[in-house]
Formats: structure tokens, C-alpha cells, sequence
């Protein structure tokens, strides 16, 4: 562990570590996941019920198989004396008809099981997609998008396989084993007790896979993660990694961690390779005792000839299905260390709930405050008493130096996170009890990072009102100065912005950011440094648009340009989490503070 | 057929050569071992016991356990060294397909999905694995049965072995209309859970955007629609399977009530024994389980070639930046930096982005990069790394172009700071070194301290404390620092900084300048800036616009005659120089 250990130095500590789980809990992953697979199958018992009589169906025509040909050669071809070719044709004929029921119930039972797993695939992922959506952005930051991906691709690839292969085994092995035990028994009773000798060796055995199998395929789990997080940040960063040369570094890392996922792999492997053929084995060994012990009845004059050899190619197919019984058992394992990882993330529950008994808000007007609100990430608070209230309509700047809490603030006025102590509320009420849809339409931050989606500028802009028409999106990103370079290229608001926007230049990112947040048209509006990017003509341009745009609304701007800040009413100063200074712009310049410190820093910075 | 898609990942098995005839000896072996053990009993009951020879039967009986034990670890052999063999194939496929993409230039990653590139390096490469592990496998075992079963019934009778064959030869034409139609849908399957990674990888990495406009419905909405197509593909590719597995278990079901008619016949007729007819439909019942296998190994191998098709796309696509031939490693590096008549555009597209754009950087000076959002300042600075290469025209270091000389050697003359961070989530430690070779603690504290990133140590384990994924548990301004400052450590001779300080406050900004003024003393830099204080670091400032140099000169200068630049610069509004801008 210690080597591994040293191999994931890079990695950094981090609060909170992911994803390991002590092996007391086992028992608690493994009810949790049954809970999961019973809730998933629950909708489709109809038709679970219609698979296993479809089967049942198929094994009748198949078992009817070796007595029909018994009776052809019986009554048709009649051995020995002479032959009946009428009835010999009649048999034949009821022994295709067999076959053909057979064959169509086999196609139809194909049909429904297969049914039955996309329904059950689709169905947990749509609930998986939709559980992480709600999960809040501390989740996000921990469980970090790799983590995530890898839940919803390869997890769930886990369970198709169970879904697809084992049901179809499952069921027509259990049958066989069950029908072989009742007629070993009805054969000879003492026979039958000796080749049920082997049963509680097979229960043992099973026993031992389940819990070795359960640990290695939960380490396939684990590594298959490490996989693809590095895969994808990696790859998702791949400017740096060209310009500092670290692809020997990632190549290093990329190996090691698939090294891990190839050895969890041949660990699981191995174990399966050794159940399967030891069932096989324990098999063989039945059959010699049988023998010995049934030679024995023999000699004695016990038992005939016949019955044991009856009872010998009996046991052949008591384990032959017995072998499909513990593949699919293996599957089974393998789908199961997925399921409980499935579930872990559904058990997850969201940091910021969605109000229990909400607050109707259609129409905000939008006023601000914070009262007595103190935030920490993790330990250490970074804002420390913030209490401020703003009236609707006001245009406040939010201003300090890089983390003094900026962000956190307006992530706060956005209920990315709630607060560890006091409240914020929207129109004096405690956005806890706002429903995120109210809310979501209330307030809108552009933030610091200007992400887009791949697909077109026009898409992207939609992004902030998918009901808007073309006209109005077109509006918007008029309004700042957008629209002017979106024409200039060469399928205009049509253009493939490519993956996360790499189409554009960042500035212009950032106009198309800014487009989407107006088209929203919230009544709160929060701009965390959404114009650092542009040129100073095109950010002047959008102040001049932010003057007739911010009419109406309550805003929170953040930026370090001050020409910025100036549009506001208010000024909120900002140092190490607490408000040092609180004014408008104009009369926090004339005092001798922090703010007209800054400024003149500024003023100087321009000339 | 398409298996020739597969003959790249031959060489994949040679490391494995061993491992490979281990298995393959192991399962020879057991086969001849379960074809035994129905001898040893028959030997059994026809001797001991029927003999009443009750000290014959403990011997014979220890043989069967024997013969069992030694089935047991052939099978374990056979199943544990196939894995291996396969498994050790996979991983080695995974490594180089990452090497590949890594090799890659930023252009072929800027156009492709990265869902698209995760499920090629996943299941794809899961696909190709299983089908070399248990498709190729049972594809020869079948074949083997097929052969000895049908020279043992032409032995027996060669008149009922030629309907039996008749019967089979439908195989051919539903394994034919079979490929025909599933390996649409396998490709199509196999494209669809791209396009569905894709989706989750946006919601996962612009979750913040989501929430901020409670767009989750939105996302919900594109998702299930992409889920649900896959839902529906699937159901078609069961539908496929379901038919033809059907029309396998079938046909030789068929044959049997065809070989029960006519050998009954025969009987009657007295030209066949009947023990002859129970032994001939006892090898009819012995193709059951192989026409089973088929139709897993038909399944299985339409997989593998799609997805070994959409492997080889991108395993095809050669590295158009790479080192070329001849090119050498600049040992000493003045940093001299020219760019000489460059023209560029973004590869798959025709607009110029840079057109006859000439610029000298001589060694130790630094120049400032001015110009409107747009104007192709990030695209220039691209170059000189070469994250892209030129269109036309050249771009010299040291008056070497920059593609004579080894992309390792050039990189690493160069520091480069992006306009986003571009951090991952490893410690602050990771981010900064990069892999680079060893970095002392004195050089990381210098350049920790030209970026005054001194917020690092007052984190929770210090430089080992794991940054977010993308930074995000750092501010905005502790994010860029980072980035600034794994740009100047190691002091490279030549300095690229993209807008380097677009999201830090002015005090800072004032502290990082001065720092910076030093480092870049003996360096040569090329800034790209928005606010006149930076560029106040620059000794000549050049203009870019309509994709060249319109201005160079120094800033003072350039205020003075050029409207234009003064336009991009000045803080207050200005009618004339907005003209210029028009
Ligand atoms: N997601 C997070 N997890 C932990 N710490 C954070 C997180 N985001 C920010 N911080 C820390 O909180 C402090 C304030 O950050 P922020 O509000 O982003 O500052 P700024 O004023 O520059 O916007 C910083 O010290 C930063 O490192
Ligand atoms: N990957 C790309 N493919 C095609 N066009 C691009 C790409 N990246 C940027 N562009 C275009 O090239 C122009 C210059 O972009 P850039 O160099 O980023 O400008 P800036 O001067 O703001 O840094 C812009 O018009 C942008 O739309
Ligand atoms: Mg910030
Ligand atoms: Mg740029």
C-alpha cells in the first residue's frame, strides 16, 4: 500500500478523501445496493413474470425433445419388429411443432428480457442524471467531474452486462438444479444423500467468492475511477501539458493508475477462473463417491445397474448448470460493486435542499441582505459576519483584493452554498425557503468562469432563456456589443463554438456569457469579473449597455477595474471576509480609506 | 471481412506469446481430460461393478478423482492465463491510445468530443479486449467441433451427414443479412454512448453554469433524449440478436427431426441400424452448443470491428505537430524571438486570423502585444510554443525556425502563462513543477514569490495541499497567480504571458509588476495586455490588428501618434479616438 501511496504523492491531500470505504461496511453497501436493484426492478415484475413463463415454456419444448425421439424410434421405427412409417410421420410432425414452440418462445422470451434491461438501464440513468443535477456544488468540488463521468458511463456498462446475459441464465439453471435434486432423490434415496454431500462444500465455496470477489471487484471499481478522472483532466488541459511538457509525467501517472485497474482486473479474474472450475471439480468428486458407493449397493445387490447409470449421467447435468449458476454469479458480483457505488451517490443528498414547505416568489422585486452571515468552505471561515442590506433596484460593487470573499459572497447570493451561520434572503426571505426554480429565475450570476457549452453561439446564448426568439437573443447580444463579431464569423449565431467555447478568443467568451445572463432577465443580476477579459473600448461599451440594462434590477458587480465599479450606487469594501468599508463611490473617494487607496492606485496604474 | 480492422492489435498479443501457448496447451489439455472422464466411467461400470470386483473399483475410482483434479487446474490455467494474456493486451492498447492523444496537437482536441475520446479509451478498448479473450477463442473451439462432428457422421453415414449439412446452410445467409444490419447498429450504439459521455462530462465540468440559470431541466431534457435513443438502438440490436440466435438453435433442431424421418426410414427399411441412428443424432445434439457459440461470437466480433474502426480514427490521425526530420535540440537558448511574414488560420477553417505579421523580440527585451478582443493576440502567442504551427511564413528562435527544433528543447525555453489557469486537481506542487525535472525548493519559492502566490503556504498541507479540479477552491486571483507563477519558475529564457494578471486587484497587480520588472530584466517576454501599468513593464509595445502589426514603438510613442492605440488604451471616452476604432 505503501508504494502506492508514494505513486499518488502528486495528487495532493485533500479534506474529506472519496470513495473508500472500510470493510465493516460491506454489509451496508451490499443492503443498499439490493434496496437500489429491488426499487429498479419493481416497475417491470409484469413482465419478469412473463419472461419466466416464456422460458418455462422454452424448456418444455426442449425437454419434450430426447421423449419424443424416444417414442419415434418406440412406436414409429419400432425396432425389431416392423416399423409404422404413418406413425413415425406423426411424431415427427409433433416434434417440429415442438421445436417450433420452442424456437418462438425462445425469440419472444429474447425480446421481453431484453425489454426489460434497456427499460431498467435507461431508468437509472435517467434518475442518476437528475439526482447528481440536484446534488449542490460542494458535492461537485469533492467528487470532481471524472468521478462523476465514470459513475454514469462505466458503472452503469457494469450492470448491462447483468442485465443482458444473466437473467436467461439464471432462470434455466435454477430450474434445471431444481428438477435434477428432486429426481436424484426419487432415484435412490441413499445415493441421493451422498451426491448431496457436495452441497454445503458448494454453499462454503460460494461463500468464499462472494466476499473475495465482492473486494476485488470494488478495487476494479475504484481504479477503472482513477482511469478516467486523470484521462479526462489531462486530456481536458492539454494546452498546458504541451507547453509544460508534461506528457512523460501524465503518461507515468496514466500507466500506473491503469496498471492498478489491469491488476484489480486479473485479481477478479483469477478468482473467478478458480470458483467456476472448483464447482467443475467438486463435480467429479461426487461422481467417483457416487460410484464407489453405489458399486458398493451394486455388488450388494442394492441397486441395478441401470439406476446408477442413470444417476451418474444425472450428476453431469446437476453441475453442468451449477458452472452457469456460478458465471453468472461472477456477473453478478461485478454488477453488484457497481450497484453499490450507484448507490452511494443516489444516498447522496443535496447540502442545499430544496425548501420542505417553500415560499412562493413569482415575481421578485429584488431586494437584498445578508443578515449576520458568517461562511467556511471547510474549517476556516471566509467571510465573518457580513450583514448588509440592499433595496431592490440597487447597483452594488463588490470590492477587494483576490480572496477576501467576492466570489463566496455572491455564490452565497446565488445559493450555491447556504451559509454556516446567519441568513441571506431575497425580498426578506430566507433563500432557504425559495424554490431553486423561483430562485433560478430571480437571481443569475455570470461567473468568473466563462464556460460554454459545445454547439452553436446561438445555442449558447439561449442557454440563459431557451423561450426566447431568435430576435431577442440577437438583442441581447447587441445590447453588449456581441453582436457585431458573432456576424463577423463565418456561420454567424450558427458557428460551432467547439468544445467549451475553444472557437472563440476568451473576451469573446465573455460577450457571449454576458449575452446569456441578460437574455435570462433576472431582477437579481451578480457579475463576478465578467469583463476582465475585454479590451477597454469593448468594456466600456459594456458599461455604457450596463447603464440602461441595470435599470430596473438589483445588481452585485465585482471587478478590479474601478471604471467599472463606478456604474454602482454603493460600495461594498472587502477585506479578509469582513466589510471594512461601505459608501458610495464618490464619498468613499473623497475619505482617506482603503477604497481611495485603491483607487488611486488605479488612477496611477492608467497613466 | 472487417476482422482486417483488427490486424493492428496483433502485435498487442506478441509480448504475450507465452502466456498465450500456456493457455492454449492448458486448453488442449482439458479438453482431452473431460473427453476422458465419461471413458473412465463407462471402464467403470462395464468393469469393477459389473465384474462385482470391489478392489478394482477404489483404484478406479482414485483415478476419476485424479483425472478430475488434474481438469481443475488445466481449466484454471486456461481461464487465469487467457485473462492475463488479455488483460496485460488491453492495459498496453489503453497506454499507447493515451500516448497517441497526448501526442496530438490542441487542434485535434479543440475538434473532437472528449466524450467521444473517453469512450474510445474505455469501452471501446473493453470491447476489443473481450472479443480477443472469449470471441476468438470460442470461434476456434466452434470450428474445431464442427469439423470432428461432421467427420465423425460422414464416417457413419454420409448420406444423412449431407442433409444434416443442408440444413445448416441457411447459417451462411442469416449470418450474412445478420452483419449486414448489426453492425449499423453497433456503431451506432457505440457513437450514441459518445455523444451521451459527452453530455455527462458538460454537466459535470459546467455545473456551475447550469445552476446559475437552473437550467437542470434543460440538461435533463438532452440527456434522456440521447438516453433514450440508445434505449431504442439497443432494443434494435436485441431484436437482430434475438433472430438470429433464434434461427441458430433452430436450424440444427431442424436437422434433427429431417435426420429422425429419414434415418427412421432407413430403419425400417433395414439399410440402418437403429444404435447407428441413436449415435447420429447423438453428434446431431453435440453442434447445439457450438451454433449457441456462434451466434455470441458473430455478436461479439460486429462489436469489435466497429469499435476497432472507431479506435483506428483516431490511431490514424498522425501528429501534425511533431518533431520533424533533421529537426535538433537548441541547447542554449538567447531568445531571440522572430516571427517573419506569418500568416495562420485555425486548421478547418479559412479566415486569416494572422496575416504578413512580422515581429522581432530581441534577446532581453520585452514587448507588449496590444489589440482589440479578437484581434489574434492569444492566436500569436500560440506559435512560439508551438501549440499551433504557422500557415505560412515562419517563426524563428534564435533564428532557428521553431520547427527545426525538437518540440522538448523548444518547450522548454519557453514559460507560458494561459489566459484561463488551466490547473488540475493535484496538489499546488503538481501544478507548479508540471513533471518537470527536479525543481529545487529555492527556485519554487522565487517564483511563488514573483507571482506573490504566498497565499500556497497558508493552505491547509501547504504546496501539497490538492487544488480542486480546474482550481476551483481557489479564488479567481489565487488561480492566475499559480498559473504565473509556474510560467517564470525555472527560469526560462523566453516569457509568454497571456493577460497574465486579468483577474487580480490592483495592489497586487502593483507587487506582481515589480516582481516581475526583475525577472524579466534578463528575459525575453511577450505580453499580452489590456492595462497601460503592465505595459509600462514593456520597453516597445507592438498594435495587432486586421490580423498584423499595424504599430510598434514604444508606449509613450504610440499614444501620442497612433489614435487607435490610444483608443484601446485610454481609460476615458474619447470621440476621436473611438473613430479610429470604428
Ligand atoms: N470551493 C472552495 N473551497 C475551499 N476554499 C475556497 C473555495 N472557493 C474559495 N475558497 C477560498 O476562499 C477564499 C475567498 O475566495 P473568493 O471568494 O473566491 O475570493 P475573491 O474575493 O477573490 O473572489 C480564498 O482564500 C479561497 O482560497
Ligand atoms: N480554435 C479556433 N478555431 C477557429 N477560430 C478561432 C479559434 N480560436 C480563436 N479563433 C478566432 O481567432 C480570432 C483571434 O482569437 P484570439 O487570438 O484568441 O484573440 P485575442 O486577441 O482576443 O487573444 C478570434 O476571432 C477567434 O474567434
Ligand atoms: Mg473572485
Ligand atoms: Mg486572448
Amino acid at each position: 500500500m505503501s508504494a502506492a501511496a508514494r505513486a499518488d504523492e502528486w495528487r495532493g491531500v485533500a479534506a474529506g478523501e472519496v470513495d473508500d470505504f472500510s470493510p465493516s461496511v460491506a454489509g451496508l453497501l451490499r443492503r443498499r445496493s439490493r434496496v437500489l436493484l429491488a426499487r429498479l426492478a419493481r416497475p417491470y415484475l409484469g413482465s419478469m413474470a412473463l419472461a419466466a413463463v416464456l422460458i418455462l415454456v422454452r424448456s418444455a419444448g426442449y425437454l419434450a425433445l430426447p421423449y419424443l425421439i424416444g417414442l419415434g424410434i418406440d412406436q414409429g421405427i419400432r425396432p425389431g419388429r416392423s416399423g409404422n412409417p404413418q406413425t413415425l410421420v406423426l411424431i415427427v410432425g409433433v416434434l417440429a411443432i415442438a421445436l417450433l414452440v420452442n424456437a418462438l418462445a425462445n425469440y419472444a422470451f429474447m425480446r421481453v428480457s431484453g425489454r426489460i434491461g434497456a427499460n431498467i438501464l435507461f431508468n437509472l440513468r435517467r434518475t442518476l442524471f437528475a439526482h447528481v443535477q440536484e446534488l449542490s456544488l460542494s458535492f461537485f468540488e469533492r467528487y470532481t467531474s471524472g468521478r462523476i463521468i465514470s459513475r454514469l458511463t462505466s458503472d452503469i456498462d457494469a450492470l448491462n452486462e447483468l442485465l443482458a446475459t444473466g437473467l436467461t441464465s439464471v432462470i434455466t439453471s435454477l430450474i434445471s438444479v431444481v428438477a435434477i435434486t428432486a429426481i436424484l432423490i426419487h432415484l435412490d434415496v441413499r445415493l441421493g444423500m451422498v451426491a448431496l454431500v457436495a452441497m454445503p462444500l458448494v454453499v462454503g465455496l460460494t461463500y468464499w467468492f462472494r466476499v473475495n470477489s465482492a473486494r476485488s471487484y470494488r478495487a476494479v471499481r475504484r481504479a477503472i475511477v482513477l482511469v478516467i478522472v486523470h484521462y479526462v483532466e489531462s486530456l481536458g488541459g492539454i494546452r498546458a501539458v504541451h507547453a509544460f511538457r508534461r506528457e512523460p509525467r501524465n503518461q507515468e501517472i496514466f500507466e500506473d493508475v491503469n496498471a492498478r485497474y489491469r491488476d484489480a482486473n486479473i485479481w477478479s479474474n483469477r478468482l473467478a477462473s478458480t470458483f467456476g472450475p472448483a464447482i467443475n471439480l467438486l463435480g467429479r468428486l461426487t461422481t467417483a463417491a457416487v460410484l464407489l458407493y453405489g458399486g458398493y449397493l451394486v455388488v450388494q445387490g442394492q441397486l441395478t445397474l441401470g439406476v446408477l447409470t442413470a444417476f451418474v449421467l444425472y450428476l453431469r447435468q446437476f453441475f453442468d448448470p451449477m458452472q452457469e449458476l456460478s458465471q453468472f454469479y461472477n456477473v453478478f458480483q461485478a454488477a453488484g460493486a457497481a450497484l453499490e457505488k450507484l448507490a452511494g451517490v443516489i444516498e447522496e443528498a443535496p447540502t442545499v435542499p430544496e425548501p420542505s414547505s417553500p415560499i412562493s416568489m413569482h415575481e421578485a422585486k429584488g431586494a437584498v441582505a445578508f443578515d449576520h452571515v458568517t461562511f467556511a468552505y471547510r474549517e476556516k471561515p471566509v467571510l465573518h459576519d457580513i450583514d448588509f442590506s440592499v433595496p431592490a433596484g440597487a447597483v452594488v460593487a463588490l470590492v477587494g483584493e483576490t480572496g477576501a470573499g467576492k466570489t463566496t459572497m455572491a455564490r452565497l447570493i446565488a445559493r450555491f452554498y447556504d451559509p454556516t451561520a446567519g441568513r441571506v434572503t431575497l425580498d426578506g426571505v430566507d433563500l432557504r425557503s425559495i424554490t431553486v426554480q423561483d430562485l433560478r429565475r430571480a437571481v443569475v450570476v455570470v461567473t468568473q468562469e466563462s464556460f460554454l457549452f459545445s454547439g452553436t453561439v446561438g445555442e449558447n446564448i439561449l442557454f440563459g432563456r431557451p423561450s426566447a426568439t431568435r430576435g431577442e437573443m440577437e438583442q441581447a447580444a447587441r445590447a453588449i456589443g456581441a453582436h457585431d463579431f458573432i456576424m463577423a464569423m463565418p456561420n454567424g449565431y450558427d458557428t460551432d463554438v467547439r468544445r467549451r467555447g475553444v472557437r472563440l478568443s476568451s473576451g469573446q467568451r465573455q460577450l457571449v456569457a454576458f449575452a446569456r445572463a441578460f437574455l435570462a432577465d433576472p431582477r437579481v443580476l451578480i457579475l463576478d469579473e465578467a469583463t476582465s477579459s475585454l479590451d477597454l473600448p469593448s468594456e466600456r461599451l459594456v458599461q455604457r449597455a450596463l447603464r440602461t440594462l441595470l435599470r430596473g434590477r438589483t445588481a452585485f458587480i465585482i471587478a478590479h477595474r474601478l471604471s467599472t465599479v463606478e456604474v454602482a450606487d454603493r460600495v461594498l469594501v472587502l477585506d479578509a471576509g469582513r466589510i471594512v468599508e461601505d459608501g458610495a463611490p464618490a464619498e468613499l473617494r473623497r475619505d482617506d480609506g482603503r477604497y481611495s487607496s485603491l483607487h488611486r492606485a488605479w488612477v496611477e496604474s492608467l497613466a | 471481412m472487417g476482422l482486417f480492422a483488427l490486424r493492428r492489435y496483433v502485435p498487442y498479443l506478441r509480448p504475450y506469446v507465452g502466456l498465450v501457448v500456456v493457455f492454449g496447451l492448458s486448453q488442449l489439455g482439458s479438453l482431452v481430460t473431460a473427453a476422458s472422464i465419461p471413458k473412465v466411467i463407462q471402464f467403470i461400470i462395464d468393469g469393477p461393478i459389473t465384474e462385482h470386483n470391489l478392489g478394482r473399483l477404489v483404484p478406479m475410482a482414485g483415478l476419476l478423482v485424479v483425472i478430475g483434479a488434474l481438469e481443475f487446474v488445466l481449466i484454471v490455467m486456461r481461464r487465469h492465463y487467457s485473462g492475463v494474456a488479455s488483460l496485460r493486451m488491453e492495459t498496453d492498447l489503453r497506454n499507447d491510445f493515451y500516448a497517441h492523444l497526448q501526442n496530438l496537437q490542441v487542434s485535434f482536441h479543440d475538434n473532437w468530443q472528449s466524450g467521444q475520446l473517453l469512450s474510445r479509451a474505455i469501452s471501446d478498448i473493453g470491447t476489443v479486449r473481450r472479443f480477443v479473450s472469449f470471441g476468438l477463442i470460442w470461434f476456434l473451439q466452434t470450428i474445431v467441433t464442427f469439423v470432428v462432428v461432421f467427420a465423425l457422421m460422414l464416417q457413419l453415414d454420409w448420406q444423412l451427414a449431407l442433409v444434416v449439412v443442408l440444413c445448416m446452410v441457411p447459417i451462411a445467409f442469416f449470418s450474412n443479412v445478420f452483419h449486414n444490419k448489426y453492425r449499423v447498429i453497433a456503431r451506432s450504439l457505440q457513437d450514441l454512448t459518445g455523444d451521451m459521455t459527452t453530455t455527462i462530462e458538460e454537466m459535470a465540468t459546467g455545473v456551475r453554469i447550469i445552476k446559475a440559470f437552473g437550467r437542470m431541466p434543460l440538461m435533463q431534457k438532452r440527456f434522456e433524449d440521447e438516453a433514450s435513443q440508445i434505449r431504442v438502438t439497443s432494443l434494435t440490436g436485441i431484436k437482430a440478436r434475438a433472430e438470429l440466435w433464434t434461427e441458430l438453435n433452430f436450424l440444427p433442431n431442424l436437422s434433427l427431426v429431417a435426420v429422425l424421418l429419414l434415418g427412421g426410414v432407413n430403419v425400417v427399411a433395414g439399410r440402418m441400424t437403429i444404435g447407428g441412428l441413436v449415435a447420429f443424432m447423438n453428434y446431431v445434439f453435440m453442434l447445439i452448443w457450438p451454433m449457441d457459440a456462434i451466434g455470441w461470437v458473430l455478436s461479439m466480433s460486429e462489436e469489435c470491428q466497429t469499435a476497432s474502426q472507431r479506435l483506428n480514427e483516431v490511431l490514424d490521425s498522425r501528429p501534425e505537430i511533431s518533431d520533424r526530420h533533421g529537426a535538433r535540440a537548441l541547447e542554449r537558448c538567447r531568445g531571440r524571438l522572430e516571427f517573419r511574414g506569418v500568416g495562420f488560420r485555425y486548421p478547418k477553417s479559412d479566415e486569416w486570423v494572422l496575416r504578413d505579421l512580422n515581429l522581432v523580440v530581441e534577446p532581453g527585451e520585452t514587448v507588449g502585444l496590444v489589440g482589440r478582443t479578437g484581434s489574434g493576440k492569444t492566436s500569436l502567442a500560440y506559435l512560439g510554443p508551438r501549440l499551433y504551427d504557422v500557415s505560412e511564413g515562419s517563426v524563428l528562435l534564435d533564428g532557428v525556425d521553431v520547427r527545426d527544433i525538437t518540440l522538448r528543447s523548444l518547450r522548454s525555453h519557453i514559460g507560458f502563462a494561459f489566459e484561463d489557469p488551466i490547473l488540475f486537481s493535484a496538489s499546488v506542487h503538481e501544478n507548479l513543477v508540471m513533471g518537470r525535472p527536479i525543481v529545487s525548493d529555492q527556485e519554487l519559492k522565487r517564483a511563488i514569490d514573483v507571482a506573490h502566490a504566498g497565499f500556497v503556504w497558508d493552505l491547509p498541507w501547504g504546496l501539497e495541499t490538492r487544488v480542486g479540479e480546474q482550481g476551483y477552491t481557489l479564488s479567481g486571483g489565487q488561480r492566475q497567480r499559480l498559473a504565473l507563477a509556474r510560467a517564470v519558475l525555472g527560469a526560462p529564457p523566453l516569457l509568454i504571458l497571456d493577460d497574465p494578471l486579468s483577474s487580480v486587484d490592483v495592489h497586487t497587480e502593483a507587487t506582481i509588476e515589480e516582481a516581475l520588472a526583475r525577472v524579466l530584466e534578463g528575459v525575453t517576454g511577450l505580453l499580452v495586455v489590456h492595462r497601460p501599468s503592465t505595459l509600462a513593464l514593456a520597453d516597445r509595445v507592438a498594435l495587432i490588428e486586421g490580423g498584423t502589426v499595424a504599430a510598434v514603438g514604444t508606449h509613450g510613442e504610440l499614444m501620442r501618434s497612433n489614435d487607435l492605440y490610444r483608443a484601446l488604451l485610454s481609460q476615458e471616452y474619447d470621440p476621436r479616438a473611438e473613430e479610429a476604432l470604428a
